[in-house]
């Protein structure tokens, strides 16, 4: 009896068991589909975009690289203006970004009291949560005409010294190089602190509380404890604000002024590799299109390039901290 | 130099950094009000009741609504598209190939994408969607609110991969041995424990996601490309908010300004306050997005 009624019941498991095991497998497949899903869409972005401009990259080769024309009309396309652009814009946005979230960071960390810190550390992140087209529109209809007003000053002061006075002489047009870079400013701003915020805190209070004990000031604390203990964290945020930079589209397109131009003035129009997209790609065609879809590749393959130091940089803080 | 002057100087820099730093985040702030100030004031004049019944086709005298009802379309689909994946993604580098090469590589690049320029996504869904649909159809369908969804989802997408990761990674660990102890299967584990677990802090990854796919412009560009007309229709061109507010800001005409500025406001209206929802309901479960 016991054995009979034993039989069935170890089939039954036997069963279920493969039942289970079967199921595992279909799930862990289905998992693993779509987690290679986000690799296809990185490698997908990058190949068709390759492939939509080789007309161009494979074409023109070099000539597109190192050309400053961009003519429709005989198809002769070079990307040196839009990569300029694109380089100057997010180098006057990090010039200007990283002194003042390092400052933000350090007053959130450092120097704030402690109830001040949760509301002004959510404000200054809600910066981040504002859609870029609202930068492009208060740039345009705000801040434009600021910078129009303020021009005619920069121009008399610091146009005025010698070497980089250049920078800062040209036609009070508000739009430019210089009013796209600090609108980028301000839209980096918050990636970069909460960034540089967060690595500050993971110093341990330990070596801060040491130093404040041999006589420290609050900046000495920071200056030579906290900042070479973080130091390749803070870079790689600053290196990831770099790279928000790069790509950002809407809140340069309106207030670049949208010029093929190669400048030494910042206050002159330019154009950008994302604003020249945005602008010209519906209703470009043949090879124009294909040289759109080549600055699109630029853009990817250098902004990629840029995040994996920047995340190179991250995880090797995250790595001698031993998280 | 005496030792008084030293500490004079040391404090000195002391004081004038605190300064400084103060100065810094009074300025971060000043732009976020001005900002904010500019879009409610002149988006608040702007609105009125048209603007919801009406549709763009009626330039100064219309309205907006063929474009909110085009954004809500398109951002629930590429929600419908992304939270899937998403979560089926994150879940299998937490709970299958947390310390494997491959894990780590995705979860690696998946953070790249986090970041990566919004409008090659545009024209990545451009070459792969409205390209080939153009073809097959000899041009019967170009643009669409579908390829729009796409290249919205592939914006949400690394968020919810990110969330879900780090949730499941705040599930403990003894949850899982209880559970496997008892001979549950992985899958009924993940599917009815890990995920159920993990289930607010998931929850909080898709409307981050939302919100920041919803004030996406560069991707809709040349994917749902925009329409004066309202259509409902996945496969029409279709109108955002984002892409009117871009048009309406490049006229020159100050009325189709103001609907701009109306737009400007319902979008940051939706967006901040999803962002301010997650922050208050999730805020115990903090996770980094930059």
């Amino acid at each position: 009896m016991q054995v009979t009624s034993a039989e069935p019941l170890t089939r039954d498991i036997d069963k279920r068991s493969r039942a289970d095991a079967r199921h595992d497998l279909i799930f862990h497949r289905a998992l693993k589909f779509c987690a290679l899903l986000v690799l296809a869409s990185l490698i997908g972005a990058a190949l068709s975009t390759l492939w939509g401009g080789s007309e161009v990259l494979f074409g023109q080769g070099w000539h597109f690289l190192t050309s400053d024309a961009w003519n429709p009309v005989t198809d002769d396309y070079g990307a040196l203006a839009p990569i300029f652009g694109t380089l100057v814009t997010s180098l006057i946005a990090l010039v200007l970004a990283v002194p003042v979230s390092f400052g933000v960071a350090l007053f959130l960390t450092e120097i704030a009291p402690t109830w001040m810190r949760g509301p002004v550390g959510a404000a200054i992140e809600l910066l981040a949560g504002i859609p870029s087209i609202i930068y492009g529109m208060w740039g345009l209809f705000v801040f434009v005409p600021f910078m129009a007003s303020i021009e005619p000053g920069l121009n008399d002061t610091l146009g005025r010294i010698p070497v980089i006075g250049k920078l800062f002489q040209g036609p009070p047009l508000g739009l430019g190089l210089l009013t796209a870079g600090i609108v980028l400013a301000v839209m980096i701003l918050p990636f970069i602190t909460s960034v540089i915020r967060e690595v500050f805190l993971t110093v341990p209070t330990r070596l801060k509380e040491s130093s404040y004990a041999l006589g420290s000031t609050t900046w000495e604390v920071l200056w030579d404890i906290v900042l070479p203990y973080t130091r390749s964290g803070v870079i790689g945020g600053i290196i990831l604000g770099l790279g928000r930079a790069l790509g950002e589209t809407m809140a340069v397109t309106f207030v670049l002024g949208n010029s093929y131009n190669i400048t030494s003035s910042l206050l002159m129009p330019g154009t950008s590799i994302s604003s020249s997209i945005a602008n010209e790609f519906n209703e470009a065609v043949g090879v124009h299109r294909s040289a759109l879809v080549a600055l699109g590749f630029l853009l990817f393959v250098v902004t990629f390039i840029v995040l994996l130091i920047a995340r190179l940089m991250l995880r090797q803080l995250a790595k001698r901290e031993g998280s | 130099m005496s030792a008084d002057s030293i500490y004079l100087r040391r404090r000195l820099i002391n004081v004038l950094a605190m300064i400084l730093s103060a100065c810094a985040t009074a300025l971060g702030l000043l732009f976020l009000f001005w900002i904010l100030w500019v879009t409610a004031s002149n988006g608040l004049s702007a609105i009125r009741p048209s603007l919801f019944t009406k549709i763009t086709a009626y330039g100064a005298q219309g309205g907006l609504s063929n474009a909110i009802a085009g954004s809500l379309i398109m951002d629930l689909m590429a929600l419908l598209i992304c939270a899937p994946i998403g979560v089926l993604a994150g879940t299998y580098l937490a709970e299958y190939a947390s310390r494997t090469r491959l894990g780590t590589t995705i979860r690696f690049l998946n953070d790249i994408l986090l970041s990566a320029p919004s409008i090659v996504m545009g024209l990545f869904v451009y070459m792969i969607i409205v390209l080939p649909m153009t073809h097959l159809t000899h041009g019967g369908i170009s643009f669409s609110g579908f390829a729009g969804s796409v290249a919205l989802a592939f914006i949400g997408l690394p968020v919810i991969v990110r969330t879900t990761d780090e949730m499941l990674h705040l599930v403990p660990g003894t949850l899982r041995e209880a559970a496997l102890s008892l001979g549950v299967p992985k899958w009924k584990l993940t599917v009815q424990i890990l995920i159920r677990a993990a289930g607010s802090g998931i929850l909080t990854g898709v409307l981050l996601a939302l919100a920041r796919l919803a004030g996406e412009t560069a991707p809709l560009l040349f994917t749902a490309f925009g329409n004066n007309f309202m259509t409902v229709h996945p496969l029409d061109a279709m109108a955002s908010l984002p892409i009117t507010i871009y048009q309406d800001t490049n006229d020159p005409s100050p009325a189709l300004h103001s609907i701009a500025w109306a737009g400007a406001l319902l979008i940051t209206v939706f967006v901040l306050t999803l962002s301010l929802i997650t922050r208050f309901l999730f805020s115990r479960k903090k996770v980094s997005y930059e």
